[in-house]
């Protein structure tokens, strides 16, 4: 049922428990909040990036004579060093090895259903093996951002007197929580696979969140590379 | 995997009294935590608005007021009956009671994440409390926290209060987001067997609607807070353009102060829509229980309750006005916040035809119910005048739009906070309040409101300016401006005084109060037809309710009562309502 024919139930004129609401299919508790959080996230991102359009002073966007003296309120586009590309580069591997965890995850699950069999250790150590790279991944791209941060603050781009720099660190910064939060999930993933509980949905949700990061990095990078 | 209430994991039974009321993770105790947590500091700002009175009415009698004193008090003020009070009571206290029971669910689907939720608000009402304490004392840059002056040497609290403030402010957009993700997937995903959509109370379309764009909205402040924090701190320039503070360049450079408005405002606008749609939906569900009708055009009051939210997210700088904008735009804001009228008088007219020839029962719910209408179409009528930009202009810094907002999203959520406390009160507590101190303290609290709010809207005409400390002597104020303000002064007094009325109504009736049945009013949504009252943790006992039709089957004609509960089989009687 569409939502649009949901919403134009007429629940007066139809009772009876029998035939009404007959228990559809119903997404996980967690992919639902999961969702929902992707709005959250997205509505923040889209937030930041309509302020530093605004705060660079676009066409249509603002208002000159606030700005300092040279109309662009002091806005010095930031440099774009090859870190800035191995780190993106680092996310994407991470995505990728997201994704073959939960693709071998999946397939061991699949095994598991069809013979009554546990799952042999081996296939479980691959599992682990699978989960250990991509968190490290992650771990990697958050040491980068770092790294890159300093190398900046060492160029002279200080959060004071350089927009295009405090913008970069906010949105980093913004970014770089949600990636620990996602090494939070990773972590229990982790723990629950290593103590042989079922990981099957932790490991899946958290595939798509890594990939949702991705999506906005690179939409981020976008956004610092073209002003 | 389907998660239908019912396959839930099972519910964290604690065993120490630390587990069951502390630390909880069911639903009603966190709700009567929240609601606890959010009057308490609701109660301080209340004694800050008095004391904005008293200096008010009788300038310069109370010397502890000083001029910075004042604007601190009209800050707290304002943001902690906005966010912590209004906000955390309608989502986080009646969202948290009411969604669970009223969609047939034992508990919020992340019990946890609920708990921790409430914990982070408790630590941003402690930081926001602790900001009174720091040196310079909490903040005065009015509760819209407009850069840079509120960062910047002179005005209160620009040293900590702002910061405390940003920082108490962000976590509270982080405990919304964890309560509000739960609320959302609660009624998306636990309903129990039966209840559609469409057969939800509007309370609860309320609330769910609301939560959705608290968690759409509250990020533009968490931006805003923490943007703010690092110009402040890091001498960033988001917002402070160049300035001379005291004869000294701040430093700063090329900042955008029209940035934070539209941050904050894009905030700000849903939050009138946050705490107003929960208080629309309660207060049909109580005309139509204690009118014993159902609700007139319940399909067009839930539509009105998603297009009122859509909407409010297009119209933002309607706060704006005065900063002066592009002309075009001032056309498509003050449009778009004309259009918001006519799903509002929607409901209004809906909320008057199910009044119209219904079997109304003035008991205390109903007259706060009632006395909502009063003042919500009051205060809705003078934010049409306020919408037009070219009588904005004039207006905008005058106490009329104090009376304005005040009357239709301070007195009209709260007397529905008010009547929806009695409602359920007999539920919560399994106790009944004392009848005829509820009655008092409704007459002296709706007339009371009225005295104070009606002559703000005269002396706003007349040009008298908000957030002054002291008007002195201006000829365009004439003498009757300080009697109406003495006047106010009192009623407001009186209106503080009578509280005192409710809160003891309300705790000695808890421990003196009669036994409450299980539905007093007669009502037909699901909270009511609990197998205990108190529900205790779980809310159902062995088996969950199926929902059989929807919440309004109020008078139908042969059934053997004049309401039909929800789960209330199709044999028990003629289904179908009059239409």
């Amino acid at each position: 049922m569409s939502l649009f024919t949901r919403l134009a139930e007429k629940s007066w004129t139809s009772p009876g428990g029998e035939h009404a609401d007959p228990e559809t299919y119903r997404p996980p508790a967690a992919k639902v909040l999961l969702i929902l959080y992707f709005g959250v996230a997205a509505v923040l991102f889209t937030l930041v990036t309509s302020a530093y359009l605004m705060r660079m002073g676009m066409p249509g966007m603002g208002h000159g004579p606030m700005m300092g003296h040279d109309g662009m309120g002091g806005w010095r586009p930031l440099p774009e060093p090859p870190l800035l590309w191995i780190n993106t580069g680092i996310l994407l591997l991470a995505s990728f090895a997201w994704a073959d965890f939960a693709r071998v995850e999946r397939a061991g699950a699949g095994a598991q259903a069809r013979s009554a069999q546990a799952k042999s250790a081996q296939a479980s150590n691959a599992l682990i093996g699978r989960g250990r790279t991509a968190g490290l991944l992650g771990l990697l791209f958050l040491a980068g951002q770092l790294l890159l941060w300093s190398r900046l603050v060492a160029a002279g781009h200080g959060l004071r007197g350089d927009p295009a720099a405090a913008f970069f660190y906010l949105i980093t910064a913004l970014h770089g929580l949600h990636v620990i939060g996602g090494l939070g999930f990773w972590a229990r993933a982790m723990r629950d696979l290593r103590a042989g509980r079922d990981a099957a949905l932790p490991v899946r949700l958290t595939a798509i969140y890594w990939h949702f990061l991705l999506f906005i990095w690179l939409l981020m990078l976008v956004l610092f590379v073209s002003t | 995997m389907a998660t239908i209430a019912n396959d839930l994991k099972p519910l964290h039974h604690p065993h120490s009294w630390i587990g069951r009321y502390v630390w909880s993770q069911d639903h009603k105790v966190i709700a009567i935590q929240y609601a606890l947590t959010a009057v308490s500091v609701g109660l301080l700002a209340l004694v800050l608005s008095f004391l904005m009175r008293l200096q008010l009415g009788f300038p310069g009698q109370f010397h502890f007021i000083q001029p910075d004193n004042y604007l601190q008090f009209v800050t707290m003020h304002g943001m902690i009956m906005v966010v912590y009070l209004l906000t955390a009571l309608l989502l986080g206290g009646f969202g948290n009671y009411l969604i669970p029971l009223m969609i047939g669910a034992r508990d919020m689907v992340f019990p946890f994440v609920n708990m921790l939720s409430y914990w982070a608000y408790l630590l941003s009402v402690i930081v926001l409390i602790a900001s009174l304490f720091v040196p310079g004392g909490p903040t005065g840059g009015g509760w819209t926290l407009y850069p840079p002056q509120t960062i910047l040497e002179g005005t209160p609290g620009a040293s900590w209060g702002i910061i405390m403030m940003m920082a108490s402010l962000a976590i509270f957009v982080v405990a919304f987001t964890m309560g509000g993700l739960n609320y959302v997937t609660t009624v998306l995903q636990a309903r129990t067997r039966g209840m559609t959509l469409m057969r939800m109370p509007c309370s609860v379309w309320g609330i769910f609607v609301a939560s959705i764009m608290g968690l759409l909205a509250f990020p533009a402040l968490f931006v805003a807070a923490v943007m703010t924090t690092l110009d402040s701190v890091a001498g960033t320039s988001f917002f402070v353009p160049t300035i001379l503070s005291m004869g000294k360049p701040t430093g700063h450079e090329g900042g955008s102060p029209i940035l934070f408005q539209h941050l904050f405002w894009f905030f700000g606008h849903p939050e009138v829509y946050i705490v107003a749609l929960p208080a629309f939906g309660i207060v049909s569900d109580l005309i139509s229980v204690h009118a014993r009708k159902n609700l007139f055009g319940y399909r067009m009051m839930v539509w009105a309750i998603v297009i009122i939210g859509v909407l409010s997210f297009f119209v933002w700088a309607h706060h704006m006005y005065v900063s002066g904008m592009n002309p075009y735009f001032g056309f498509f804001f003050a449009t778009s916040t004309l259009v918001i009228a006519i799903p509002t008088a929607i409901k209004v007219y809906n909320w008057l035809l199910t009044l119209w020839r219904g079997d109304i029962h003035l008991r205390v719910p109903m007259l706060f119910a009632i006395a909502f209408l009063f003042t919500f179409i009051h205060g809705g009528l003078s934010g049409l005048f306020l919408g037009n930009v070219s009588v904005d202009v004039p207006l905008s810094d005058t106490f009329f739009v104090v009376g304005h907002f005040h009357m239709v999203m301070g007195v009209s959520p709260i007397l529905v906070i008010f009547g929806a406390i009695y409602h359920w009160y007999p539920k919560i507590t399994g106790r009944m309040w004392d009848e005829t101190l509820g009655r008092l303290h409704f007459w002296i609290t709706f007339l009371g409101a009225y005295a104070i709010f009606l002559p703000m809207h005269y002396i706003g005409m007349l040009g008298v300016p908000r957030r002054y400390y002291a008007l002195g002597e201006t000829g365009f104020i004439p003498h009757s401006v300080h009697l109406a303000n003495e006047a106010i002064t009192i009623a407001a007094g009186i209106v503080f005084a009578a509280q005192l009325l409710f809160f003891y109504n309300m705790i000695s009736s808890l421990f003196r109060g009669a036994r409450a049945d299980p539905n007093p009013w007669g009502a037909a949504s699901l909270e009511w037809q609990t197998p205990d009252t108190p529900p205790t943790h779980g809310n159902w006992g062995p088996k969950l309710p199926i929902v059989y039709r929807w919440a309004y089957d109020y008078s139908v004609p042969g059934a053997a009562r004049d309401f039909i509960a929800q789960n209330e089989p199709a044999s028990a009687g003629p289904t179908e309502a009059p239409r």
